[in-house]
């Protein structure tokens, strides 16, 4: 991946923007997992795949849609990094 | 896919619709009964894989062509209709999306030519919105899941050969919603099923609503959909927006069909001594039907675009379209009763029909309410001053 940090801060708006809650003190890190903490429904899931696939131009394989490859921005750094094949 | 050939299909599906589903549409409804004829002649137009891709057997249509066939076969039938929404949208681009090869290879040529119909199994007796509340379990044992419940509302159901079934797993924890939800793809014929036909509905009542039962049923591991525990989060969710993509369309289609039975009804019923179309209180219900069911297309449409281009954000506008025009179909429908008066409430006229038809929109894929809170979400965080 060319530029790690501007991917992190492309997913962490993404998902920024999504969030369920009202309270703007929460400060989303990018090791919280996204659902555990109430941030998104897992309705955000498909979202979040729909997202990466076009935002980074990767195709996530079948074995690869699971929650706990979106559940955090580290995680979904990891799964893009690996698709990528860095 | 070119777009003259789209149209073309859209033309033969039009005729079809109008010469053959339409003026039927009210003994479908009376008789709680959608005949196999309809279903076949729906395959035979290749209409039951209208959106799956050519190479699994369908018309490949994309799907702002797809939506405006929705909104053609809605507007003759919301019953045939549901049949597109179930086998078509949740079940047979589900699996486009989701299965592996060797169950797409398996099921999709059969879907997408209609020779089997495929139906959703999400909702039970006592889980509706709350979909992680289901009771249906899976137990695996050795190279099979066992499955053992009960479904309820399972439009197609008591026809279906294939059913996508959401399932809990079995004897994790005591708090249900935590468990791990699961899908699976089961077939009709695999002993322990029990079909349940259903009647006595508001709405939708040719389209074989069903309760199954699972009892023991063995379903092989390599039916599983997605992976598993990602029964809702990945299986269902794509499910239901597809399934929200068609019944979005399907309000504009009762939306429509309303209109134009207000409209002639107006342009022929007298009183007074003058056509009722002549009165500007009348005038004012047949503009503001016009409007919402124009305002209503062109939120699909804008949903639609955002699905061809694979945009996330067509998830979220196809949220605001589907609860837009259910609710734009419940008020137009009501006022096309309104302009019909007394004749408007019997069901010699097609406007009660769509009046009942129209509740049950903003019942299913996610009621009113349940897309309220998903579009106030987002518009609170969207709309706020950063």
């Amino acid at each position: 991946m060319e530029n790690e940090n501007q991917a992190r801060l492309c997913i962490r708006n993404f998902i920024d923007d999504n969030m369920n809650l009202m309270d703007e003190d929460v400060d989303l890190q990018d090791s919280d997992n996204i659902f555990e903490k109430g941030f998104v429904s897992s309705l955000f899931a498909m979202r979040l795949l729909n997202f990466i696939e076009k935002e980074f131009a990767v195709e996530v394989r079948d074995e690869d849609i699971i929650l706990s490859n979106f559940c955090s921005v580290d995680a979904i750094i990891c799964l893009v990094k690996r698709l990528k094949g860095d | 896919m070119n777009d003259d050939y789209q149209k073309s299909i859209l033309t033969k599906a039009k005729e079809y619709a109008e010469t053959v589903i339409r003026p039927q549409a009210g003994e479908f409804d009376r008789n709680e009964f959608l005949p196999r004829e309809i279903i076949d002649g729906m395959a035979s137009l290749g209409l039951l894989g209208a959106p799956i891709p050519e190479k699994y057997g369908g018309l490949g249509l994309d799907p702002l062509h797809y939506g405006a066939l929705t909104e053609i076969i809605g507007k003759a039938c919301c019953s045939t209709r549901a049949l597109l929404t179930v086998h078509t949208s949740l079940v047979s681009e589900t699996l486009v999306k989701l299965a592996t090869p060797a169950q797409r290879e398996r099921y999709l040529p059969y879907l997408a030519k209609g020779v089997k119909l495929g139906c959703f199994a999400l909702s039970e007796p006592d889980a509706g919105s709350n979909a992680s509340s289901i009771k249906t379990q899976y137990e695996k044992k050795g190279n099979v899941f066992i499955l053992n419940g009960r479904k309820k509302w399972i439009t197609f159901g008591a026809l279906a050969d294939i059913y996508l079934v959401i399932a809990a797993e079995a004897g994790v924890g005591t708090e249900i919603e935590k468990r791990k939800t699961s899908a699976f793809i089961v077939e009709r014929t695999m002993p322990g099923i029990e079909i349940k036909p259903m009647s006595g509905l508001l709405g939708s009542r040719a389209a074989h609503l069903a309760e199954i039962i699972f009892n023991n049923v063995e379903v092989p591991e390599e039916n599983v959909l997605g992976n598993l525990g990602e029964g809702i989060s990945f299986v269902a969710n794509t499910a239901l927006f597809y399934g929200r993509y068609s019944i979005a369309w399907g309000g504009v289609a009762i939306g429509q069909a309303s209109l134009e039975e207000m409209v002639n009804y107006a342009r022929t019923r007298e009183q007074f001594g003058q056509k009722i179309g002549k009165f500007q209180l009348v005038q004012g219900i047949i503009a503001d039907a016009v409007t919402q069911v124009h305002a209503g297309r062109a939120l699909c449409i804008k949903a639609g675009e955002l699905f061809l281009a694979d945009d996330d954000q067509a998830v979220m506008e196809t949220n605001i379209a589907k609860y837009f025009t259910s609710k734009m179909a419940c008020k137009v429908a009501s006022d096309a009763i309104q302009v019909f008066g007394g004749n408007g409430c019997l069901d010699q006229y097609p406007v009660e029909r769509l009046f009942r038809e129209s509740k049950i929109l903003e019942i299913i894929e996610g009621t009113s309410q349940i897309q309220q809170v998903l579009i106030a979400n987002y518009g609170m965080r969207k709309y706020r001053k950063r």
